[in-house]
């Protein structure tokens, strides 16, 4: 059977099938041997942290924790995964480069949800609150458990009556 | 909803029909969404799992009422039910084999499924056939819309939806087109074909998430990056080289046709002729010869068969399909031979006994 070749069925078109070539990424081109994936996280946070880095101010940033969830950075650059929307803020230094190599950007366009972003960022407060309540119970320290139970409903009182 | 009841029909989205349904098979959209006051599901713990799951599916629920959804607790199902939704589309692999408390919402006509700590809280999903992404979009943001009336959704000003990996942050948007090319891989063209897909960020998988060597020649395109483009632009981006393939696939159809008629003939009636006498056949020369059908039926060389019905061969003879059909469990080789004599049934040469013999 003859051979086949897209290019010649391109009628009067370059060689290559440059479907869209606008949207290229640097990051990908030198990956276009590899299955398509999602991107590789860790390699690609790997990468970044490799650049400009001592091992010991590794060692440092990968100690640093989440004050709401208490992921350290250490174990969100090994499980590729985040442990609370918080952790967006606090490790807004190292992400940005990240999100820069993942997907080109930094910042959102499209959607919004209706409700008011100030809302969400107390709720997000709840998850550090129960969390401490936890503590606080099994510590045998009820008083502060208690305050805290109050605290987590007067949010649960302001989301819900907006 | 009966799983087992299922097993026997197939989703809307395998219908065969809709725009270029010959070579698109399906349009699906999925949205990754948090809670607000919950950490992500891989630090919730079990009494977070459990409120999430408490939670979403009450709201799920409530905002989809005329969609008439069921709604199964995956972590109760055992691992065919599992491995049956899988086969589906209607839960990822991942959901099938996590752990804890999960579920899923699902309508009736398979067309919508939302995923409940999956690896987000919620996962969004809308199918159709056929090349139909503005009407899957329309789908999915009303549902989205509703749903955010009820819930405090994790989101940022400035990055968007807020996701637990950042692969997926900003709009928390995947478009996926699947599409049938044999004839690309029949004349070697497929990998120069995603080299320049990937060079455009975007992805290509194959049916069921796998890499480069696709079952089935079945290829899903996807859109690789959530933030910094509106859903209309990332959706765009991945519609604009669909009409592409699908003139690419046409074009080497019409080359296949043209410059060997015979041996694609034969290559069809071949493939036919297996499956539909074969008394044992593996999951994977199944799928590699009804590819061959598949493509037949378009090229109206196979008239007694319909594109609906050879798209759900493809899902009824996977493994979890089989022993749901079957009512039973069935090893490797026993498996083969209810493929075998499922395909016969459903093939048309076992009319004879068709109607006498258990499948
Ligand atoms: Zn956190």
């Amino acid at each position: 059977m003859a051979t086949f070749h897209i290019t010649e069925l391109a009628e009067g078109k370059p060689h290559e099938v440059h479907l869209c070539k606008d949207h290229a990424h640097a990051y990908l081109q030198h990956e276009e041997d590899t299955p398509a994936q999602s991107p590789n996280l860790a390699g690609v946070l790997a990468h970044q942290l490799a650049v400009g880095q001592t091992a010991e101010d590794l060692s440092k940033l990968d100690q640093q924790s989440c004050p709401v969830c208490g992921i350290t950075f250490y174990e969100f650059r090994s499980q590729g995964r985040f442990g609370c929307p918080h952790d967006y803020t606090c490790f807004t230094s190292e992400l940005e480069q990240l999100l820069l190599n993942i997907h080109g950007a930094t910042d959102h366009v499209g959607k919004c949800p209706k409700r008011s972003p100030g809302l969400v960022a107390r709720q997000t407060e709840m998850i550090r609150l129960r969390r401490e309540m936890k503590d606080a119970v099994a510590q045998e320290q009820y008083e502060r458990a208690s305050e805290l139970r109050d605290e987590i409903r007067q949010i649960e009182n302001e989301a819900s009556g907006e | 909803m009966n799983l087992d009841e299922l097993a026997g029909k197939s989703g809307e989205w395998l219908k065969g029909v809709g725009p270029d349904s010959d070579i698109v098979v399906s349009s699906r959209i999925r949205l990754a969404r948090n809670l607000a006051d919950y950490p992500f599901v891989g630090k919730a713990t079990d009494l977070d799992r459990a409120e999430i799951e408490k939670s979403l599916r009450k709201n799920v629920l409530d905002t989809n009422q005329q969609a008439g959804l069921s709604y199964l607790n995956v972590n109760e199902l055992d691992s065919l039910g599992r491995q049956f939704l899988v086969e589906r589309q209607l839960i990822s692999r991942e959901h099938a084999d996590s752990e804890g408390a999960r579920g899923v919402a699902i309508d009736t006509g398979e067309r919508m499924s939302l995923m409940i700590n999956e690896e987000d809280h919620l996962r969004i999903q809308v199918m159709h056939s056929g090349f139909d992404l503005d009407a899957a979009w329309e789908r999915i943001n009303s549902i989205d819309d509703r749903l955010e009336e009820k819930i405090s959704y994790a989101f940022d000003a400035r990055l968007g939806y807020l996701t637990a990996c950042p692969t997926n942050v900003g709009t928390g948007i995947r478009v996926s087109v699947m599409l049938h090319l044999p004839a690309l891989v029949i004349t070697r063209q497929i990998e120069k074909v995603f080299r320049s897909l990937h060079k455009i960020s975007l992805a290509v998988r194959g049916l069921y998430g796998e890499g480069s060597q696709a079952m089935g020649d079945f290829y899903q395109i996807s859109n690789q990056i959530t933030l910094g483009k509106s859903e209309e632009e990332l959706i765009k981006q991945v519609a604009d080289v669909v009409p592409v393939l699908i003139d690419y696939e046409r074009r080497a159809r019409d080359f296949l046709q043209r410059e060997g008629h015979e041996n694609l003939h034969d290559r069809v009636s071949r493939a036919y002729g297996i499956l539909s006498t074969a008394q044992t056949i593996s999951s994977e020369e199944t799928m590699h010869l009804l590819s061959s059908i598949r493509m037949g039926v378009e090229l109206r060389l196979l008239p007694e068969l319909a594109m609906g019905q050879v798209n759900e061969l493809f899902i009824q003879t996977q493994p979890a399909h089989l022993q749901k059909i079957s009512g039973k469990v069935l090893d490797t080789a026993d498996r083969n031979i209810a493929r075998a004599t499922f395909l016969r049934h459903h093939l048309g040469r076992d009319n004879t006994r068709g109607q006498h013999e258990e499948n």
